[in-house]
């Protein structure tokens, strides 16, 4: 019932974003930055949100999320529920309908067979699809006539809108891609890089990793939208100056991920040409705990696996005081201003989703220092405290970031004084996100004692987020250090929970499951400190008239609707 | 002269091939993936598939082989078919770039032009600046001309680009509106007005470049026309009656040219590199922003050959820089 009520909202909003405005191209031309230019704009071969995003302008999938993170139709003529027969009762088989007449920007028909083909592409062997896990447990895509698609899973899926929902799983056309599929994919360069989509615009020139000349689709189903007639979508830069060239020159009219410091963020804003918009989705700048041990005393293939034990993580008297010590806000105020917020959470959104823990909210530093003090961990002579001989001493490490920096120094600060040394260490984000199973310096390899960085899910589901801390996810040298596990967590209550989630569909269930495991992740345990959540933060000039930052999809999911204010 | 053009090109093959074996384990060596830029939420197992598909997983030996087929083979083939319809290579794989999963020439042609219109014309204007200024400033030595000289030269040379950039779109484009402060790559020049948008467009970051590229060049003209001027010939021409004209641009300028040629031919093959700092300052996106961006996604197959082609041009404008000496100055012979 919420979800049609929210439904109804979105086409409401839609509705009257329409009714505002009279004719497609009647806006002129309008300039977009994205300082991470695309490099390719087929989504199924870029896990990359810049080629996301700008591909979002031109593919889309059958339901989409709105800012609120509510499902909404694109290409579907409703969302399919147990209510509506859309969804069988046993949650094994969704049926979608295409809207009636859909037109790919070329004049020819979409029909149901684009949409089986979308799937067939992404499953194709050796194609090395980045968004295959938007398609795992499926068994069969059907298409009973040229609306009708019937989705069938291989066991019920509490969550069956993963398959062409959201920016991250468009249907592409089947004429353009069909002899693309597989190993052959790379050999499409042109459909690649000008896919023929549906959505409000289309590609007229690309690029590489600089510009995208889009103008109206012709065949858009509104045939009122887009209002504006060109885009253009450049690249190149820096955060900084993609702010300054919207804020402050002008040249443009809505740059992406203008992520500045607050001190800029004021000084932006009085150039008086645009202005940041802001939302917060589920990303997580966080501290992750290493429940083992990482020290280079022991054997290669031995260190940071469940072999050992963290000599100091493993007491939970040192972790809640570790986070007890951090003053959240100061850290927001200095690395993020309007753009984050202090969270004690894991899973901050949505609604359903997030926990009510604000416990760690207020820096308590004489707390944490009883705590560690009847724990006995005393201080030393050197002020450092130990404890059976053991002295409280931590390698800290996280990717070269100047705010991460920032970071380190002022949780360094608060350590320290806590009686514990911190040693710091900044790794080049290519090596510590590279996730290569050579390098000693990947995250997932974790050779430190706590490390600092964010993550976020997908969607507005977090059940394959949460159960990414089951025990089997534990990075080791077995799964080539793969894993979502980084904290080497294990908890068999924890993994019952995920059990359950994945096989349970009622929302007010899930919400209340997700809580309970976000919990035992942060505040019973304290295993994942989170520090910020960290919202999208964007740039607009004050003469564009309808942007509406989504966290939950594509941030130009409704570009359709944007159009020139004077 | 022939045979000894000859004979350098022909040494220059083992050369060049063991330039590209020590890029291409560099690059392989160095630390990072080329998932390091694919957002977390793709899980590990498909992040595997993914760099299977590029080829990414193979030994580094297969790959380096595979390399100089492509290099060599497929992709001039590739340009022979284009031009005469042929289907020698027709199928086989071309140099994939891991960020764009197309081939590394396609992007490499789209971002010649800018980076030659925009880094070849302040160079051009370096050029034009810079030895006029070196030879009155010698011509006149410690005069306030060549004081002034000084001056700008130490500036443009010390001062980066990376602060010279930005500190002109902080004055002429955010406070003056006068020029824009990013560069569009799209801009067609058909007529008067389009014209005048691309020298606007091109003004700032050429201003940046040639002061940068005016100051090492007048230095070193400065020097070289300093050195010939306390020459004995020199007096011998003045003694014989030549005017200062005559002494100064065809005797000592012509003697003094052979080391500011040799730089001027050094620098060329930086043109092509592209300026990594100043095209990333005005959003040029040209080759040298290519290979920076190819470096931070860890694309080896981009970093590689374009890495390769800097290599092949320093080397070919070496040969040029030697063959022009033979030219200038008689006395070198090479047979």
């Amino acid at each position: 019932m919420k979800l049609k009520a929210t439904l109804l909202g979105a086409a409401a909003i839609l509705a009257m974003a329409g009714a505002a405005f009279a004719e497609r191209g009647s806006d002129g031309h309008v300039n977009v930055l994205y300082w991470q230019a695309p490099s390719i704009l087929n989504p199924y071969l870029s896990g990359g949100t810049k080629d996301l995003e700008s591909s979002s302008l031109i593919l889309e999938p059958l339901a989409g999320f709105d800012e609120k993170g509510a499902l909404f139709p694109r290409l579907a003529t409703e969302i399919p529920t147990v209510e509506n027969g859309g969804l069988a009762k046993d949650l094994t088989s969704i049926t979608w309908k295409l809207k009636p007449d859909l037109k790919w920007s070329d004049g020819t028909p979409v029909t149901s067979a684009d949409v089986k083909f979308s799937y067939d592409y992404c499953k194709a062997p050796d194609g090395g699809c980045a968004q295959a896990s938007k398609y795992e447990g499926i068994k069969s895509v059907e298409t009973p006539d040229a609306t009708t698609v019937v989705v069938t899973f291989d066991a019920p899926k509490p969550n069956p809108y993963l398959a062409f929902v959201g920016a991250t799983s468009p249907i592409i056309q089947k004429a353009q891609f069909e002899k693309c599929l597989g190993a052959a994919a790379p050999t499409c360069t042109e459909a690649n890089n000008g896919p023929i989509g549906t959505g409000p615009f289309k590609v007229v020139s690309f690029k590489t990793n600089d510009t995208v000349e889009l103008e109206a689709n012709p065949n858009y189903r509104d045939p009122a939208k887009p209002a504006f007639a060109t885009m253009t979508l450049k690249g190149g830069g820096d955060a900084e100056a993609a702010a300054r060239a919207v804020m402050e020159t002008g040249e443009f009219d809505y740059a992406w991920n203008t992520q500045v410091n607050p001190e800029l963020q004021t000084q932006m804003t009085a150039g008086g040409k645009g202005h940041f918009v802001n939302g917060f989705g589920t990303l997580v700048e966080r501290i992750e705990m290493n429940l083992t041990d990482p020290s280079s005393d022991l054997p290669e293939g031995e260190r940071s696996t469940v072999k050992h034990p963290h000599p100091i993580l493993s007491d939970i008297n040192v972790r809640k005081a570790l986070s007890m010590a951090i003053d959240r806000q100061a850290l927001v105020d200095v690395g993020y201003g309007t753009a984050g917020q202090p969270t004690c959470n894991l899973v901050p959104a949505p609604e359903a989703y997030a926990s009510d823990n604000t416990g760690c909210l207020k820096q308590d530093m004489a707390g944490a220092k009883k705590l560690l003090d009847d724990a006995g961990w005393k201080p030393g002579a050197d002020g450092i405290r130990e404890k059976d001989g053991k002295k409280l001493h931590i390698l800290f490490q996280t990717s070269v970031n100047p705010v991460r920096q920032d970071f380190q120094s002022l949780i360094k600060s608060w350590w320290t004084d806590l009686g514990v040394d911190v040693e710091l260490k900044s790794v080049d984000a290519s090596v510590f996100f590279g996730g290569d199973a050579g390098s000693p310096d990947t995250f997932q390899k974790f050779y430190a004692d706590v490390e600092m960085y964010a993550n976020n899910f997908d969607g507005t589901d977090p059940e394959a987020y949460l159960a990414g801390y089951k025990c089997d996810k534990i990075p080791s040298p077995a799964t080539q250090w793969q894993g979502e596990n980084i904290n080497r967590f294990c908890n068999a209550d924890y993994d019952k929970l995920a059990a359950e989630m994945s096989a349970t569909a009622d929302i007010a269930k899930r919400g209340e499951l997700a809580k309970k495991m976000n919990d035992m992740l942060t505040k019973d345990s304290m295993t994942i400190v989170p520090l910020v959540d960290r919202g999208r933060l964007s740039a607009t000039s004050n003469t564009l008239g309808g942007v509406v930052l989504n966290v939950w999809d594509s941030e130009l999911w409704n570009a359709q609707d944007w159009t020139r204010t004077k | 002269m022939l045979t000894y053009a000859l004979r350098r090109l022909l040494l220059a093959i083992p050369t060049l091939l063991l330039i590209s074996l020590v890029i291409f384990l560099l690059v392989d060596l160095a630390p990072g993936s080329p998932m390091s830029e694919i957002p977390l939420t793709v899980p590990p197992e498909v992040r595997l598939k993914m760099i299977a598909a590029m080829g990414a997983d193979q030994p580094v030996f297969v790959r380096y082989v595979l390399w100089l087929r492509q290099f060599f083979w497929v992709e001039p083939m590739h340009q022979v078919d284009l031009l005469f319809g042929s289907h020698i290579v027709e199928g086989q794989q071309r140099i994939i770039s891991y960020q764009t999963r197309g081939p590394v020439f396609t992007v490499i042609g789209e971002r010649i032009p800018q980076t030659l219109t925009v880094i070849g014309t302040a160079y051009l204007v370096g050029v034009l600046i810079a030895v006029p200024i070196g030879i009155y400033s010698a011509y006149r030595q410690y005069s306030w001309f060549d004081q002034l000289g000084t001056f700008i030269a130490m500036l443009g040379y010390s001062v980066p680009t990376f602060f010279t950039g930005v500190l002109m779109i902080v004055i002429f484009a955010i406070k003056l509106h006068w020029f824009p402060s990013i560069y569009n790559t799209s801009l067609k020049v058909t007529d008067w007005a389009s014209l005048l948008a691309q020298i606007r467009q091109m003004a700032l970051p050429v201003l940046v470049l040639s002061l940068f590229n005016a100051a090492e060049i007048s230095r070193y003209t400065r020097s070289s026309m300093l050195e010939n001027l306390g020459q004995d010939y020199v007096r011998t021409a003045r003694a014989k009656g030549m005017g200062e004209g005559t002494v100064v641009l065809k005797h000592v300028l012509r003697n003094s040219l052979i080391p500011v040629v040799t730089v001027i031919a050094l620098g060329i093959p930086g043109i092509f590199g592209g300026a990594i700092i100043t095209e990333n300052v005005f959003k040029v996106n040209g080759i040298g922003a290519a290979l920076i961006g190819a470096i931070h996604a860890n694309d080896l197959p981009m970093v590689q050959t374009l890495t390769f082609i800097f290599a092949v041009l320093i080397v070919v404008f070496n040969l040029i820089a030697d063959i022009l000496y033979g030219v200038l100055d008689p006395r070198i012979r090479y047979d």
